[in-house]
């Protein structure tokens, strides 16, 4: 083996993996803290999530919209952009979606319907993220801080659409009024009735399938057209992309446009998938949950897809945890996001002196 | 005309007990900043600091333990953001954001392992917080017209963080401007490279920088929790550690410009809460999410250099590596 891809065999797959280790143990050390026993945690955990097909269908349901937030936040990382505010795209493209499915024809086939009320989302999220990449490219203004304050923007926004405009007369909770039944996304237990098959009732829906199809897409687009290739070379150095004819002020914002566009689809498994309606807070830590999926998925959407169904995991065993333990609640999953972001993100050179000194003696020996 | 004044007074009374937190943590941020070390975290440590210190008061039934709890908890995680992103050279954005959502999963963990209930703690009972204190002559200055008022309501019957924070402010000044750390500490946010030629550790300074901010957010988690409020909530900090980071970009870095954007925002705030509901005549009923959202609409603006320019420290968000 020479020593490139001995390197890249270590940054790409040992490294991560005992990041992500070192993430699982801390949360065990949690556990002990409160008292609560660490495999039996796991093992309902692991049951939970993945032990009877109404608790898969709930992870995959979860899986979703971190695939959608972590393949948002990967697309930013690629061009050397932080994308904070995957929170506030997914709640702006949830409106998009909204206004498409509250104001279109219901007479028109879900064929149409359901792909335009997509296309809001993804409009609305891209929307949402040009005016910080806009600044980014033109203003210099720090694209990390202004995604911030548009997390923020977002928010009353759509507290203001909620009690002011879309709210249902009489009704005195926030929320819009029940999308028509053409717009809905069919849950996959109804899919598979109808073909015969019966399968336990969860939130589970077809969005899974628009997450698979635009894993595939963010792929094809990253490592097979000229302008993903633009895009990695930013990312890799600004100077060089110059140098090579490549304008990094217009990458910022197709990039920031297409990051914003997928978190915006969230609320396509959230409101046309689940709820059929719009209601606040619906996003709720999917845009913070989407860093934590890129920084474990190594920005590749294979990786991605991995990392949400692993949080779809905890996400789900997380609720039965609630359920079956006393001293703990869901919210260790909030934890969990938290130290797979400090240990895969910010102490991602941790094991690296380690190893190369491990690793040192056998490359001399050679 | 006597109500309308009243009003006013209240208005700017109620910004001041919202400005607090805001001036803790923006000084904080603006120690770790002009350092070279962004600080993405402090809505976390705010957050970390409000939960262990409103527990600490509840248990040991003194609101200066609380704070002492308060302050260490919050420059542990200063440190975790040292340790990731001094040490170990990592992103800084991303160990801040590591911060707050850590700080958000603990507190929620913790209330219920500690106390046994989602996300709150006790209720304070009397002296377990901090509480109000009247200033001397009160009543004396009460009969002078408007005077009386203004030293009242808006002087005095604050409690002792609040004019803590007040005093802070040039304290920052003064370390930051007049003292040879503070020069420092400026030259290590601007240009690394020469405090390292001069033979000053950039290691050594920016842990001092976290470890000041640390202790400074510390105490405006206390003041949340114990002061303000009297208990920890679930998400009591509700983004005021974001809206410090704006204040601290809005105020350019500098202590008394970033006092002054605390003001304005925490003034925003208190109008906010004011104007609900209420019917301006030919303007109509301002929406208070449009006040709320002010003071970000205006560091935007602000950052996009549209009125004047906010530059951050140069070497703000690099790590710092040595060449061998």
């Amino acid at each position: 083996m020479t020593r490139d891809r001995r390197l890249s065999w270590i940054n790409g797959l040992l490294l991560p993996l005992f990041n992500v280790l070192t993430a699982f143990l801390a949360t065990g050390i949690v556990f002990l803290l409160i008292g609560v026993d660490p495999i039996e945690a796991t093992k309902i955990l692991i049951y939970g999530a993945l032990g009877y097909d109404e608790g898969l269908g709930y992870t995959l349901y979860y899986a979703t919209n971190f695939v959608f937030t972590g393949l948002a936040v990967a697309v930013a990382f690629h061009a050397g952009l932080f994308n904070i505010g995957g929170e506030g795209q997914a709640y702006v493209g949830g409106l998009g979606i909204a206004l498409v499915a509250l104001y279109i024809n219901p007479a028109l086939s879900a064929w149409i319907v359901i792909p335009l009320a997509i296309s809001g989302g993804l409009l609305f999220g891209a929307l949402w993220a040009i005016i910080p990449a806009y600044l980014q490219a033109y203003r210099g203004s720090h694209i990390v801080i202004t995604t911030i304050m548009f997390n923020f923007l977002a928010s009353a926004l759509m507290v203001y659409m909620l009690v002011h405009v879309l709210r249902e007369v009489g009704n005195m909770t926030p929320e819009s009024t029940n999308f028509p039944d053409v717009v809905w996304l069919p849950f996959v237990h109804d899919v598979f009735a109808g073909f015969g098959y019966n399968i336990a009732k969860s939130p589970l829906n077809l969005s899974i399938l628009v997450a698979l199809f635009f894993s595939f897409l963010v792929w094809f687009f990253l490592w097979h057209t000229r302008w993903g290739f633009a895009i990695r070379a930013t990312g890799k150095s600004n100077d060089a992309a110059i140098y090579g004819g490549i304008n990094p002020k217009k990458i910022i914002i197709v990039t920031m446009c297409i990051s914003g566009a997928l978190a915006g689809l969230v609320g396509v498994n959230e409101l046309i998938g689940v709820q059929h309606r719009l209601f606040l807070n619906f996003n709720y830590g999917y845009g913070f949950g989407g860093i934590a999926v890129a920084l474990m998925g190594r920005n590749h959407p294979v990786g991605i897809l991995i990392a949400a169904f692993l949080f779809g995991i905890l996400y789900q065993g997380g609720a039965e945890l609630d359920f079956e333990l006393q001293n703990v609640s869901r919210d260790i999953v909030v934890v969990m996001q938290g130290l797979v972001i400090l240990f895969c993100g910010g102490l991602e050179y941790l094991y690296r002196p380690v190893l190369m000194r491990f690793l040192a003696p056998i490359e001399a020996s050679e | 005309m006597s109500d309308l004044f009243l009003t006013t007074v209240l208005t700017f009374d109620a910004s001041v007990r919202v400005c607090i937190p805001l001036i803790f943590a923006s000084m904080a941020g603006l120690f770790a900043e002009r350092s070279g070390v962004v600080d993405i975290g402090l809505e976390g440590k705010l957050l970390m600091s409000a939960f262990i210190a409103a527990s600490a008061a509840s248990v040991f039934g003194s609101p200066w333990l609380g704070l002492i709890a308060g302050m260490f908890a919050s420059s542990v995680l200063a440190m975790i953001h040292g340790f990731a992103s001094i040490t170990y050279k990592g992103n800084q954005i991303v160990s801040g954001v590591a911060i707050n959502i850590l700080a958000s999963g603990l507190t929620m963990i913790l209330t219920l392992a500690w106390f046994k209930s989602g996300g709150i703690t006790p209720t304070l009972q009397g002296n377990e917080r901090f509480l109000s204190i009247t200033l001397p002559g009160v009543d004396i200055i009460d009969h002078i017209p408007i005077l009386g008022v203004i030293y009242r309501e808006l002087i005095s019957g604050h409690n002792i963080l609040v004019y803590l924070a007040f005093a802070i402010v040039p304290l920052v000044w003064w370390v930051v401007y007049r003292t040879r750390f503070g020069l420092r500490l400026r030259a290590v946010g601007e240009n690394p490279k020469a405090v390292d030629t001069a033979g000053l550790s950039v290691e050594g300074l920016r842990y001092k920088a976290l470890l000041i901010g640390g202790i400074l957010c510390g105490i405006g988690g206390v003041y949340i929790a114990t002061a303000y409020n009297a208990q920890f909530t679930k998400e009591m900090t509700a983004g005021q550690g974001f809206i410090a980071l704006a204040a601290l970009i809005f105020g350019k870095w500098h202590p008394y410009k970033v006092l002054a954007a605390c003001f304005l925002f925490a003034f925003l705030q208190a109008l906010a809460i004011r104007l609900q509901g209420v019917v301006i005549p030919g303007i109509g009923e301002i929406p208070v999410q449009l006040i709320e959202a002010t003071p970000y609409i205006l560091t935007v603006i602000l950052l996009a250099g549209f009125i004047g320019k906010a530059i951050p420290p140069k070497a703000s968000a690099q790590p710092y590596i040595k060449e061998l």
